[in-house]
């Protein structure tokens, strides 16, 4: 872990202008995933602003019935919250389904949109990466890659986001709420809050430089059913091999996977064939999949869980 | 893949070597400021000063001499430094103690000692929740905050209803998969978290 | 005392706290986090500086430059040694100065570690820097400035393009008896399958750690290790100096199962760096770097031939094993436990070794057995099922009562191998299982159920005790015996106080540090059997002083209540240990019993599994154990045990595996979350029951291991209820969901 200084920010203005003010630095809240990456050198800050007491830490419903979540509402509250375990059930779902409970105490809802991708060579600063180092070439492609993506990947980077969360908030259509250093405020929809590797995987999110989360914002509630599938290679403390986010509504359905891809995926044109079944969203969904040897098992597993959920609806 | 490819991808592998590990380019800083923290462990205030990049756990560890709570992996795969803060069990792995000035930290220290044990230590040992030892601490700080979190009605990954939270093994088994044992006393540690939850209620 | 005629009645037999169940002893320790482990000795170690290893970043090849500058410049550093200003250390070959010639079948300075000796990187991980500072956090620093450029070359990493290379490991010969070829090719039925088992790691808790400190020419480690004699023995070898300068203390130990009987970096960097540096130096392996610098059990590739007449008569076993290891490495004996499993007079087991650029392969918990019975329990059932035999009645069928290789000349100590298979079936409900596959639906869960038989071969290893009995009347018992979270404090005051008929509370056990008596350490289940053995010898010698001190005959005297009987006297043995006390030692060799008659423990594992019939994934949701392991002396730390077993065979089954990426020559999935083992919520209530039956022929404890006995066939167990659920027979372990869902008849 390289050397940095540290600073507590008092005020979400007050961290991003901390941030802006010094090169190289960063906002730490929750610190799981950050610290996790600085002990292997893969993050290098060399000043950490804390923003652990800015506040951002309330969840609250909007005039227009909208809720908005706090940047700093820990994973664990978040999936607590009775308006949300009653009104966006997907989301504390997927909220359970992730990590440890001590993980989740700490996380905010951030973090957990930013939180980097698991891909082995990634995590390997010995091996070639260019989402670590831009320009060192792809180890997994051609390496161990079961996990891995088999859309909106390039030949630059196949990782995976591996949120869970920020999945459930795909299918929800959530809007990220930010503040720059400049103090201007700005609503990204989540659908472009994360971005595909092309030929830059290094760049992840549609965030600059200082830009600090300060929300998310969810649509009034959708009513209809709720449901999370994640499947994984032992029965919790896992990422997914692949899941699936579904609001099964009066208004339509919506569709959202983890495991797939680089960012959550959802191909809102697929939803429309729901009624159809499984197979034919799936074909929709998983239309342009560029699948490895390792991993092609993901696409029938993914035509097997749509038709499954929406058998059941 | 042909051998070529092998030799050729090895190659690549030199060049990322050399590089990832010449990360930053510039001559090392200086060391930065020690900083100074208070942290109240167990009731008991304690002032620090120690380099930020101290986690929370090797200053418990390394500069508090408080060796019960156990460094697994590291890295928050574990569960072995499961400690509470304010209440809530986390990974001490993974934060800095600098975050946590003021904050009240709970240990396994905290909890009780050998003859004056904690009902959570006691069950354990009846039950023979634990062989080597070492993930037992993180265990029981997970185990005694987990029995709240139930209380408080937070839901789990298996709670059938999200709106009704009650305590089952089932429910004990996901809320503890956090905490890994390879030697694998898990259903001795579920049968010790049972009997304390009965004597509870 | 050498144990070499079947054991008569003895003191043990009383069975007054010997097999009854008690709470481990060390029990409050741990709980209240009051046990030290390797790297937790403040109070006696103050003033330590901080070591960081640094691990090759390639598989194989060359370091062709080290620059140490920045590392070197890097705030609070210390130290950084490469292979350029290391000390010269020795290897293999190289016993510690001054030791005795090796015993038959040691080589000299076996277990040498040398580290930094020169550019040569033979592994990933291989250790080429070792940072030193005054804190952790600047050490892991510095660490990560050392530049290190490489010359990879082509490495050997995939086992099976390498296993037509392999040749016949020196310990590991063909058993070819009768005419296999012949027989397997006339027979009515059989099979012919492949399996294949990956590289597992250990993952124990605890990561491998030392601290190290010298006075003068004498060093002291705390270390986690697992046989204390085979660690200094490593250590004072690898560094030319003798034996008897090394201490070495692994008073607890977090988790073993094979990881910690080898000599590593740390111990050996920690002791370089302390001396160069005047000052004690503590390291911890870091969890990434255990999966590559240190052991695994290495994957095998194994071919199954068995063959029956109609009825079910086994006519023909095959078992052949290709495995993979550095030179010098072991191969793995997947095979073992086919030689004494089943009947059947034709037989050819073989194994071949490749040479392998991958790290080092050893033994993990139950080595050959562990994965030999992945592959012939499953085999079992697939030829069970070609006959329309039920799965236990074929094994039942199929019973020996002595060494089938050998003959009626070489019979079982014991074997209640099928009753095992019996008792299991009743309590589990066996008859209720339908044979036909992909019948039982609960919901959108398949359910099905397996069997598989356990075997593991019953070792023994020569041990001693010291006992001192004070006039407090407190019996003091210290050995280098370790315990590994088996349970070996516990069961060595058991047995000190069944000897002395002394309370549980009136025992001490002093155990893993080599200023005690050598003693059998912590591997091969030998452990409890052997260690209690020679306790055994140590209480009867001090029994002995006791009795000739108060001027009783020997030979009648017996110790309950704290008090010592003979001819109608009796007195209090604290009063006889007086205020100096009372000592003896005591110590067992074996002898050729262990020749004479095959000796093992037997088992049989049942498992319930219900797979998700869209996705496959597998959850297990009861499993039995039932155990023949001899006597047990503590049966709630034996039941841990196997429970510990039982859950490692379903990871094994399930999830476990080292993905070697064969391009770079190293195991991608180097921690905790990318390397699963199981989780509370993979494991479901288990039950284990011991038949308990004494083997008179294992030691004077009549005893023998379990947890190794407690993996061993349950990831067949698995497999085979797998199967059972859903029709899909994966031969690839783990049987990870993507394997399965591709042959679900679903």
């Amino acid at each position: 872990m390289k050397a940095f200084t540290y600073e507590r920010a008092t005020s979400p203005a007050d961290a991003a202008a901390a941030v802006a003010a010094t090169p190289g630095a960063r906002f730490i809240a929750g610190g799981t995933n950050l610290l996790d990456l600085m002990k292997l050198r893969i993050e290098t800050p060399g000043h950490l602003v804390d923003i652990n007491h800015i506040g951002l830490d309330r969840i609250e419903v909007m005039a227009d019935g909208r809720l908005r979540i706090g940047a700093l509402v820990r994973n664990t509250d978040l999936a607590a919250d009775k308006r949300v375990r009653r009104d966006y059930a997907v989301l504390s779902r997927a909220l359970l389904a992730g990590a440890s409970a001590q993980l989740r105490n700490k996380a905010t809802t951030a973090g957990n949109l930013l939180q980097r991708t698991r891909c082995h060579y990634f995590y390997d600063a010995t091996k070639p990466c260019n989402k670590r180092v831009p320009g060192s070439g792809c180890a997994a492609l051609g390496g161990i890659n079961r996990n891995l993506g088999v859309l909106g990947t390039s030949d630059q980077c196949i990782a995976t986001h591996p949120s869970d969360m920020a999945v459930a908030m795909r299918a929800l259509d959530a809007s990220v709420e930010t503040v720059a250093p400049d103090g201007t405020t700005r609503a990204i929809p989540i659908a472009d809050f994360h971005l595909l590797p092309g030929t830059t995987p290094h760049i992840e999110t549609a965030l600059q430089p200082g830009e600090l989360i300060t929300g998310v914002v969810l649509p009034a509630p959708l009513g209809g059913r709720h449901v999370y599938r994640k499947v994984r290679d032992r029965a919790s403390y896992a990422f997914a091999v692949v899941s699936v986010a579904a609001v099964v509504a009066p208004g339509g359905t919506r569709l959202a996977f983890g495991g797939l891809a680089p960012r959550p995926w959802r191909v809102e044109a697929a939803e429309t064939q729901a009624e159809r079944g499984g197979e034919a969203v799936a074909e929709v969904v998983l239309a342009g999949a560029k699948p490895t040897e390792q991993n092609r098992f993901k696409l029938p597993l993914v035509t097997r869980l749509l038709t499954s959920v929406l058998a059941d609806s | 893949m042909t051998r070529r490819e092998a030799i050729a991808v090895g190659g690549a592998a030199v060049a990322t070597a050399t590089t990832a590990q010449a990360a930053g380019g510039a001559p090392e800083a200086p060391a930065p400021a020690l900083v100074e923290v208070t942290l109240r462990v167990n009731g008991r205030a304690q002032p620090l000063r120690i380099d930020p990049r101290v986690t929370l756990l090797d200053a418990l560890r390394e500069h508090l001499h408080l060796t019960g709570t156990k460094k697994g992996c590291d890295h928050g795969q574990c569960g072995a430094c499961t400690v509470t803060v304010e209440g809530r069990r986390i990974n001490s792995c993974l934060s800095l103690a600098v975050m946590h000035d003021g904050d009240s930290i709970g240990t396994i220290e905290g909890l009780g000692r050998p003859g004056k044990l904690h009902p959570m230590q006691a069950a354990f040992v009846a039950h023979d929740g634990f062989q080597c030892g070492y993930c037992t601490p993180g265990q029981i700080c997970s185990a005694v905050a987990m029995l709240d979190e139930i209380k408080a009605g937070i839901p789990s990954h298996v709670t059938a209803d999200l709106m009704q939270v009650s305590f089952s093994d089932d429910e004990v088994r996901e809320r503890m998969s956090g905490n890994i044992c390879r030697c694998a006393a898990y259903p001795n540690i579920v049968a010790a978290i049972r009997d304390v939850q009965s004597a509870k209620s | 005392m050498k144990f070499e005629t079947p054991a008569g009645r003895n003191p043990i037999d009383q069975g007054r706290v010997v097999g009854q169940r008690h709470s481990r002893i060390d029990g409050s320790l741990k709980v209240s986090g009051l046990a030290p482990y390797a790297h937790e000795y403040h109070a006696e170690v103050p003033g330590v500086a901080y070591g960081v290893m640094v691990g090759a970043g390639i598989g194989k090849g060359k370091i062709t430059a080290i620059d140490t500058t920045r590392a070197e410049a890097a705030p609070g550093v210390l130290l950084v040694m490469t292979y350029k200003n290391a000390p010269k250390q020795y290897g293999i070959g190289h016993a510690p100065p001054g030791s005795p010639p090796p015993a038959k079948g040691e080589k000299p300075g076996q277990f040498n570690a040398p580290q930094l000796q020169g550019p040569e990187i033979r592994h990933y991980d291989q250790s080429v820097a070792f940072v030193v500072a005054e804190s952790f956090e600047q050490a892991r620093d510095a660490a990560q400035l050392v530049r290190i450029s490489y010359a990879a070359t082509a490495g050997k990493f995939d086992l099976a393009a390498e296993k037509q290379r392999g040749t016949v490991p020196e310990d590991a010969p063909d058993s070819d008896i009768g005419d296999f070829d012949k027989a397997f090719a006339a027979a009515p039925a059989k099979v012919d399958v492949t399996y294949t088992t990956p590289d597992q790691a250990h993952s124990m808790m605890e990561p491998q750690a030392s601290i190290a400190r010298w006075d003068g020419d004498e060093l002291t480690l705390w270390t986690s290790h697992q046989i204390i004699h085979w660690a200094v023995q490593g250590v004072a070898g690898t560094l030319g100096i003798p034996a008897d300068k090394v201490r070495v203390v692994s008073a607890y130990i977090g988790g073993g199962f094979g990881s910690k009987l080898m000599i590593y970096g740390d111990p050996i960097l920690a002791a370089l760096a302390a001396k160069k540096l005047d000052r004690p130096i503590k390291v911890a392996l870091t969890r990434p770097q255990i999966y590559n610098h240190t052991s695994h059990r290495p994957a095998t590739i194994q071919r199954l031939r068995l063959a029956a007449d109609k009825r079910g008569k086994l006519l023909a076993i095959g078992h052949d094993v290709w495995c993979g290891n550095q030179k010098g490495g072991e191969p793995e004996k997947a095979a073992d436990q086919t030689k004494l499993l089943y009947a059947g007079a034709n037989r050819l087991l073989r194994t071949r070794q490749a040479l392998l650029d991958l790290p080092l392969g050893a033994s993990m918990r139950a080595p050959g057995e562990a994965v030999g019975l992945l592959a012939l329990e499953c085999a079992m059932d697939e030829l069970a099922e070609t006959l329309g035999l039920d799965p236990i009645d074929f094994r039942i069928l199929n019973d020996t009562q002595f060494d089938p290789e050998k003959g009626p000349e070489r019979p079982f100590s014991s074997r209640h191998l099928v009753e095992c298979l019996r008792t299991g079936a009743e309590k589990f409900g066996w008859s209720k299982r339908n044979a036909k596959p992909g019948m039982v639906r609960d919901g959108r869960w398949l359910v099905g159920i397996g069997v598989a038989s356990a075997i593991r071969n019953n070792l023994t290893m020569a041990s001693g005790a010291r006992v001192h009995l004070a006039g407090d009347g407190v019996l003091t018992i210290q050995t280098q015996m370790t315990d590994i979270g088996t349970g070996s404090y516990t069961i060595l005051a058991q047995i000190g106080a069944e000897m002395l008929g002394l309370p549980m509370d009136k025992v001490r056990v002093e155990l893993g540090d080599s200023r005690f008596p050598q003693s059998a350490g912590s591997g091969g289940s030998w452990g409890a059997n052997s260690a209690s053995a020679g306790l055994f010898y140590a209480c009867e010698n001090l029994r002995a002083a006791i009795a000739a001190r108060a001027g009783y005959n020997s030979s009648d005297t017996s110790f309950a209540d704290g008090r010592i009987s003979a001819n109608g006297n009796s007195r209090r043995i604290a009063d006889i240990a007086g205020k100096d006390g009372i000592s003896a030692e005591g110590k067992v060799e074996f002898g050729d019993l262990t020749e004479r008659y095959a000796q093992a423990a037997f088992g049989a594992h049942f498992a319930e599994v219900a797979v998700d019939s869209v996705t496959a994934e597998v959850r297990v949701r009861r499993m039995l154990s039932v155990c023949s392991a001899g006597r047990i002396i503590n049966p709630q730390t034996a039941r841990s045990q196997c429970l510990g077993g039982m859950t490692m065979g379903i990871g094994a089954a399930l999830m476990e595996e080292q993905q070697v990426d064969t391009r770079f020559g190293y195991f991608v999935n180097h921690d905790l979350a990318e390397y699963q083992v199981p989780v509370h919520a993979d494991i479901p209530d288990m039950d284990v029951i011991f038949l308990d039956k004494v083997d008179d022929k294992s030691s004077p404890i009549k005893a023998m291991g379990v947890g190794e006995l407690g993996i061993c066939g349950v990831g067949a167990a698995v497999a085979n209820a797998v199967y059972n659920a859903t029709g899909a027979r994966v031969r690839d372990y783990p049987l990870t969901l993507d394997k399965i869902m591709v042959k679900m008849a679903v």
